[in-house]
């Protein structure tokens, strides 16, 4: 769950994610990104929100991509050819390229132990069992981001 | 390359070249990055007696090893040059994104040279770099030159500008990055001013990698967790911000009044602090780059002649304004603040100069067709007003623009300045806090709080509760937080760590990102040896013993009242104990022994 009120836009999150990917820091290459409004005084991170019905999985050509354990929407990285066709077909822009590994960059929920969880100082990321309850409040603020950012582009 | 990038580039203004060189990594391992690296290059390169504003002089910036990565509060980098403020050595430390971003775009640091023909700026992003006209940015604020630099460049890239403050080379202007952050004091901006460099706009998409990833990410959790556990970073920093000092060391009677003359005691002050600010302007916490404290405010007054929507203000600029100037609507000091990012002016150095200002008008020194308007202590108004003008360089401002020391100069009373090797003294009474007197000084940029933080056991008994009111064991702890300060201003990371976390925490960030085998003693050796070349530096530039003191306010005047009633700054008891313990001669001058036990005496 994503509380932009509590976020302070450290960016913490953008760090850690690509070092738990990667071993390295590079925001570039973090499935979750911090974007500020300064004019509002408000910084969102914005990540994949595993939609129950993902573009993502129905454009993937060779069925890489599929729901996990976790509930996570996530890639194989072994049937993945790279054809960026989920970059594409992401309405919410939360799919990138890793130029530099050759590979998609998405959320996994790191197996169910989302690290920028662990690492949101201000308790603006928080990840919870999707009881229909909080699921419901998901769906309103992935709705919201989905009016909101359905235009930024990777 | 871990830890480090291990490049850097060399602009020479004047014949446009740019060079990319091999950072030198025995100098690394010696001065780790960031200040310490930033003054090694400095001091190799530049000599001390040259004119600050003239083209001899260089502009490093420099980030440290630990600066953009999951360490605790990672955001930092350090602007050096010979500071046209005091003569010293001048290094001002700055947080926000832009040290990361040059990080990210693969440099440590970047050395400019000489000075431009016309104004230009810095362009980086990733391997090309290049010098763009800035023609069209000259004259505009810090805010109107950040939004058109992104524009023309990039949204992604991260911006460090002067102001109007810095071209018309105010002797306290700044470097501004990420809009709000400064490197703020002894007058670095007017440096860049000089040069005609507007602006050094940078953006990356490079990594940064560590030696030893499992074990660099097991001490960050483990700092980042003591970070959020401690009362100052994970409670009190990012509930009330910085300011939550003012009514604290109001209680201790050593938040400075009236330019220094009412003793360390305002009636007002809790109008003027964290809990006020907090309660009547905050609209949200702001932190910096993977920073976890969020210390920072972005404030809003809505309404009334003040109104104004930025960042801060900050503990030292709520009372160089509030206290310092006797003035107690934080709406004004909200504005004041806020015109010094916008036009790029450090707030300690101005409000003190107005309060100095005010002292000089009180006591018939000034006249009022001078200033152009009366000015008496507790005047808000006059608070906005005088730090336009001065950041512009119009009317009295023109003289406000050359510091408190020069102003009262020129008038004769050099003993109205509150400063320390011509740099306004921040917001601690050395009558009240002896420890901090020392400090600044000794202090190698001036008056200056953040090079040996002695208020954390004096006042907030941080490791331990120090007497505030006594000289023992001060000159110890003293050198100890000197030291500790230059390494943790030379990993990259902020001061505000050392709250919660120590010498082993950061001396184990050093080794597991660098691969460096330093072992706790030599990361604090490092931090010496900083100290030292910047005292070298200043020896060459001509400073003596006869510089390291007080205004004679604080050595002869007792402060009236509080807690601290009747005592002065005892700095000529802590002064020699000091040298002594620093391996100094009486003079303050490093012995062979010890140059040559910290490497220097080459």
């Amino acid at each position: 769950m994503i509380s932009p009120e509590k976020c302070i836009g450290c960016r913490s999150c953008e760090l850690i994610c690509s070092f738990h990917k990667n071993n390295e820091f590079n925001p570039k290459h973090s499935a979750v990104s911090v974007l500020s409004y300064e004019e509002a005084a408000v910084s969102v991170p914005v990540m994949c929100m595993q939609c129950e019905d993902p573009s993502c999985m129905k454009v993937c050509p060779v069925h890489a991509i599929s729901k996990n354990d976790y509930g996570a929407i996530s890639i194989d990285e072994k049937k993945c050819i790279v054809c960026k066709m989920c970059i594409s077909a992401c309405p919410l822009g939360n799919i990138s390229f890793n130029s530099i590994e050759k590979k998609i960059v998405k959320c996994n929920l790191c197996d169910g132990d989302p690290q920028c969880e662990q690492f949101c100082p201000s308790g603006a990321i928080q990840y919870k069992e999707g009881t229909s309850a909080n699921l419901n409040r998901k769906k309103v603020i992935a709705e919201k981001f989905k009016e909101l950012f359905g235009e930024v582009e990777d | 390359m871990f830890g480090w990038t291990g490049k850097i580039i060399r602009v020479n203004l004047k014949n446009r070249s740019i060079k990319k060189e091999d950072l030198n990594m025995e100098d690394a391992k010696h001065y780790l990055g960031a200040r310490g690296l930033g003054t090694k290059i400095f001091a190799d390169e530049v000599d001390p007696k040259i004119d600050p504003l003239s083209p001899e002089n260089k502009l490093i910036f420099m980030a440290g090893p630990l600066t953009g990565t999951l360490a605790a509060c990672p955001g930092r980098y350090e602007v050096v040059a010979k500071a046209p403020l005091t003569g010293t050595i001048g290094a001002s430390n700055s947080g926000g994104h832009f040290g990361p971003e040059m990080k990210f775009a693969g440099y440590d640091g970047i050395v400019f040279e000489d000075k431009s023909e016309k104004p230009v700026y810095l362009y980086i992003n990733d391997d090309l770099i290049e010098l763009r006209s800035a023609e069209h940015l000259w004259g505009k604020t810090v805010f109107e030159t950040t939004d058109e630099l992104l524009k023309e460049t990039s949204e992604e890239a991260r911006v460090a500008c002067i102001g109007p403050g810095g071209e018309k080379m105010v002797l306290f202007a700044t470097v501004m990055n990420d809009k709000h952050r400064a490197a703020g004091r002894s007058g670095l901006g007017a440096v860049m001013g000089s040069k005609n460099l507007k602006a050094v706009v940078v953006k990356g998409s490079k990594s940064i990698e560590v030696a030893k990833p499992k074990e660099f990410l097991d001490v960050c959790k483990d700092a980042r967790k003591k970070l959020k556990t401690n009362p100052v970073t994970g409670v009190g920093l990012p509930t009330y911000g910085t300011a939550i000092l003012i009514n604290i060391l109001n209680q201790s009677g050593a938040l400075p009044t009236r330019n220094w003359r009412d003793g360390g005691y305002f009636e007002e002050a809790d109008e003027t602090g964290g809990e006020t600010l907090a309660s009547k302007y905050l609209v949200r916490n702001k932190g910096c780059f993977g920073c976890s404290i969020g210390c920072g405010r972005v404030s809003k007054v809505s309404d009334g002649k003040f109104k104004v929507f930025g960042e801060g203000p900050e503990y030292e600029s709520g009372w160089a304004y509030g206290a310092d100037c006797g003035v107690k609507e934080l709406d004004a000091i909200c504005k004041a603040n806020y015109i010094c990012n916008e036009l790029g002016i450090d707030p300690i150095t101005m409000g003190s100069t107005i309060a100095c200002a005010m002292e000089m008008y009180e006591k018939g020194i000034v006249s009022k067709e001078e200033l152009g308007r009366s000015l008496h202590f507790g005047d808000a108004e006059a608070i906005v007003d005088f730090t336009r003008m001065t950041g512009l360089r119009e009317g009295f401002g023109n003289k406000m623009a050359e510091g408190s020391f020069r102003m009262a100069s020129a008038y004769g009373h050099p003993e109205l300045s509150m400063t320390v090797k011509k740099q306004e003294m921040p917001a601690y009474d050395g009558r009240g806090v002896q420890g901090m007197g020392l400090e600044y000084a000794t202090s190698n940029r001036g008056g200056c709080h953040v090079r040996g933080y002695l208020t954390s056991p004096e006042i907030l008994g941080i490791p331990e509760k120090l007497d505030p009111l006594v000289t023992t064991d001060k000159a110890a702890w003293l050198k100890t937080f000197q030291d500790l300060t230059a390494v943790v201003d030379s990993s990259g990371i902020c001061l505000f760590t050392t709250f919660a976390i120590g010498l082993s925490e950061i001396a184990a960030m050093l080794r597991t990102s660098t691969g460096i085998d330093f072992s706790d003693e030599d990361v604090l050796k490092a931090g010496e040896r900083i100290w030292n070349i910047e005292k070298l530096f200043n020896l060459k530039a001509g400073f003596t013993k006869a510089d390291d003191t007080l205004p004679p306010r604080l050595l002869e005047e007792p402060l009236p009242g509080g807690p601290a009633k009747g005592k002065i700054a005892e700095i000529d008891i802590m002064l020699p104990e000091y040298y002594a313990l620093r391996g100094w001669s009486e003079e303050g001058i490093p012995s062979e022994e010890k140059l040559k036990e910290l490497t220097l005496d080459i």
